[in-house]
């Protein structure tokens, strides 16, 4: 009787434990100074064990030329040594993990806090810092505390404008920033079943913001159809009886829209509370907000309308950039005002694309909100993206409309 | 594993972005870090570092992976940082990198010395001594080498 980590980490909760790691990987933030540490081991070669994977996305295109020389050095070893090198434009990291790279059972760990984002496939997926992964490319494994796990259990679906965001924000809300550290966040229930894999992605994106070591869904048939979309064949996983140390429960027929106020993402109010509140830039997009569905739905309500306020849009991936230009969705967003960036984490981290200046307030659909992270003086509130639409044709922070 | 510093008090959930913000991680030269740490909490900070104990509340180094958060308290000269709780990556980050990650409950009083011994346990200061929670082996063993570089490095 054991929990998804127990189960996968082949241990109980408190143990501590060497695990292979199955897939790993880095960003063009991270990989700079994993690749300086990996020589300083004094490594000669790269395990063979885990899949390695460079994926570009936090400063793309490079925005100097200091950045510009760091991410020539690493892409020339990515390239040389083999890796799995994804360049400018290809996507966001655990956006590329999630279109059918990590699968259900597997140990994955990424130098970035949000590697507990392809959780939502059933894996093991948490991040490290750059030291930790240098040791992975050394040793092709890790180790591991074995967490105890929170169950967050979800039941009925989610009714008029609100989305997995405003679900996320309600359990930041409720666990508080710290209130998941040292665990594993399991979402379970009827109402997980209710939810395609996008929005489990944005629910187990936020689990760090909570402390949370990974979040996790078990692998069932909205899983194995997605993957197998993907051209991968699984297997969905099936829960077992488990002790949780502490469990949340939601309806979601009472998740309402919710915004994160600056500067914490647990300081988490009905959007009703916030309204009228002026905007200088709305931001749509990043690991927990910019697949397609999150464009589609931003779409279907600026369509034929006109932002109010500027408002950038940065798809997740060259995928769903090229699924958004298929299906007119681009062409809807451009013809509504909106500036679409490339494909990767455009303003979330402060380096570039969309920074504030001093004084500004942007609503963001993002994870972070932390003071001076997208600019020295500026405030970010995070909300979904039906919100952050509604907010961006009015220039102040909206009720999303009932679908 | 045994040291001491005067306090430098901060408060509770200290994320990594105000350590070193975004704007200043790329770069090789480690004294960049050094020189804008703390900057966006307060910039006096980073001149009050050198030979301090960090004190801080629940939830230190909460937020992004980046390294440089602890590689920029190690290079300013922090002997170690104590706190009721860390966040897990800024914790691993840390003693990693050699810099001593402390978890005890302790009021801060700024200025005062406060000692620590990792080997038995404790953490001193104003003439009391608290417990602290032990770290695991394989940790000890890697902070006692001096960071994961150099147990690597030992031949393993």
């Amino acid at each position: 009787m054991s929990t998804l980590s127990e189960r996968i980490l082949g241990a109980s909760a408190g143990e501590y434990v060497d695990r292979k790691v199955d897939r790993a990987y880095v960003h063009d933030g991270t990989g700079v100074l994993t690749l300086e540490t990996w020589k300083q081991m004094g490594a000669e070669r790269l395990s063979d064990l885990p899949e390695i994977y460079v994926c570009f996305d936090h400063i793309v295109p490079a925005n100097n030329s200091t950045t510009a020389t760091l991410q020539h050095e690493l892409r020339e070893f990515a390239c040389g040594s083999f890796l799995h090198f994804s360049d400018i434009g290809g996507g966001i990291c655990h956006q590329l993990m999630s279109e059918g790279i990590v699968l259900p059972g597997e140990v994955v760990v990424g130098a970035d806090s949000h590697s507990c984002t392809p959780g939502a496939f059933g894996a093991f997926a948490t991040g490290v810092g750059a030291t930790d992964m240098a040791a992975i490319w050394l040793t092709g494994e890790t180790w591991f505390r074995v967490p105890d796990s929170i169950g967050i259990h979800l039941s009925g679906s989610l009714k008029g404008g609100a989305e997995a965001k405003d679900l996320a924000l309600s359990y930041v809300g409720r666990l508080t920033m710290d209130g998941g550290t040292y665990c594993a966040l399991e979402f379970v229930g009827d109402g997980a079943k209710t939810l395609p894999m996008d929005d489990r992605l944005t629910l187990c994106n936020l689990s760090v913001e909570t402390g949370a070591k990974t979040g996790m869904f078990y692998a069932d048939d909205v899983t194995v159809n997605y993957l197998a979309a993907a051209g991968q064949k699984v297997r969905p996983q099936v829960p077992e009886p488990c002790t949780y140390s502490r469990e949340l429960e939601f309806d979601l027929a009472d998740i309402v829209p919710l915004v994160a106020v600056s500067p914490r993402v647990d300081k988490v109010k009905p959007v009703q509370d916030l309204a009228g509140l002026s905007l200088d830039q709305v931001f749509i997009g990043t690991c927990t907000n910019g697949r397609y569905s999150d464009l589609a739905r931003l779409a279907k309500i600026v369509k034929g309308k006109k932002v109010a306020v500027r408002t950038i849009v940065v798809p997740a991936s060259r995928e769903v950039l090229a699924e958004a230009i298929r299906t007119g969705v681009l062409a809807d967003l451009v013809g509504a005002g909106c500036t679409i960036g490339a494909p990767g984490c455009g303003p979330c981290l402060g380096a570039h694309m969309g920074v504030l200046g001093e004084g500004e307030v942007c609503l963001s659909t993002a994870n972070r909100n932390f003071k001076n992270r997208m600019g020295v003086g500026g405030e970010i509130y995070l909300s979904s993206v039906a919100t952050a639409a509604a907010s961006a044709l009015s220039g102040e922070i909206t009720e999303p409309e009932v679908d | 594993m045994r040291g001491a510093g005067h306090a430098v008090c901060l408060g509770p959930d200290i994320d990594t972005d105000v350590i070193i913000a975004g704007r200043y991680l790329r770069t090789r030269d480690h004294s960049v870090w050094v020189s804008h740490v703390f900057e966006d909490l307060d910039a006096a900070l980073a001149g009050q570092l050198n030979g301090a104990v960090i004190v801080a509340g629940k939830n230190f180094g909460c937020g992004s992976s980046r390294e440089q958060a602890a590689i920029a308290l190690r290079e300013a000269g922090v002997s170690a940082v104590i706190a009721p709780s860390f966040a897990r990556i800024f914790f691993r980050n840390a003693i990693n990198v050699g810099l001593p990650v402390i978890e005890c409950s302790l009021s801060c009083i700024e200025g005062e010395t406060v000692r620590f011994d990792l080997a038995d346990g404790w953490v001193a200061a104003g003439g009391s001594q608290y417990p602290v929670r032990p770290l695991s082996p394989r940790m000890r063993e890697i902070l006692t080498a001096g960071g994961l570089v150099n147990y690597w490095r030992g031949g393993r």
